[in-house]
């Protein structure tokens, strides 16, 4: 197929990284980085996910915006998984700053210093902040 | 008496901490939107609030807290979670509403 040349076999695959940073419902930065994130591995991108500061409030179990009259678009995190998105990692200052741990959040991750997020996110190829 | 509302998160903008250095004793303050972050014990802002709850009185928004998932954290001691009626009325309440955008 012309589209596996273009984007498969001839394709250079990278390494992306997403930094999240914005609480979930304030503003549209983590929404819409979650669809970029989505569609970069769609493309079979080498993809790394980063939630620190108000990022980890995405993250945040029990999310219920009836009363709001928003998209609660927190279980969407879960579908990462099913895209091939395993490198999914939380700051460990930022939780603890906010009084939550890995318990509190939708997904599993990997809680990492930021003394060793350094390291992981200077190995990329391409970082996106939001 | 005036009305302060927080729609930023503390740990993000500096506004409710501007918030509490300016606003006068017997004023209010209406937590919503992500300005309601700051109202959970075992936070590294929490103790800013704590300070002043002595002088002013604390309101937060119920529907913004359930959004973000954090229905079940317990609230900094003395704070007042409101529906949008409760809202309504403390506008109507106090003589005057500063937004700290």
């Amino acid at each position: 197929m012309h589209e596996e040349d273009e984007f498969g076999e001839s394709g250079v695959v990278k390494r992306f990284m997403y930094v999240n940073r914005k609480a979930p419902y304030g503003t549209i930065y983590a929404l819409e980085c979650l669809e970029m994130i989505l569609i970069a591995a769609a493309f079979d991108q080498d993809v790394s996910v980063v939630f620190a500061d108000d990022g980890v409030y995405q993250l945040k179990k029990g999310q219920d915006t009836k009363a709001v009259n928003m998209k609660n678009f927190s279980p969407t995190y879960r579908a990462l998984d099913d895209y091939d998105v395993e490198k999914i990692y939380v700051e460990k200052e930022s939780l603890e700053a906010r009084g939550l741990s890995a318990d509190d959040l939708v997904i599993p991750v990997e809680v990492v210093a930021a003394a060793d997020l350094v390291e992981i996110m200077a190995a990329q190829d391409v970082v996106l902040s939001s | 008496m005036m009305l302060h509302t927080i729609n930023k998160s503390p740990f993000e903008r500096n506004a409710l901490q501007s918030c509490l250095r300016l606003a006068k004793k017997g004023h209010a303050v209406l937590l919503i939107e992500d300005g309601v972050y700051g109202a959970f014990q075992g936070t590294a802002v929490a103790a800013q609030i704590a300070e002043r709850m002595a002088d002013m009185k604390f309101y937060v928004l119920q529907p913004d807290i359930d959004a973000r998932g954090l229905g079940e954290s317990p609230l900094i001691d003395g704070i007042t979670p409101v529906d949008y009626g409760g809202f309504v009325d403390l506008v109507a309440e106090y003589e005057a509403t500063q937004a700290w955008l």
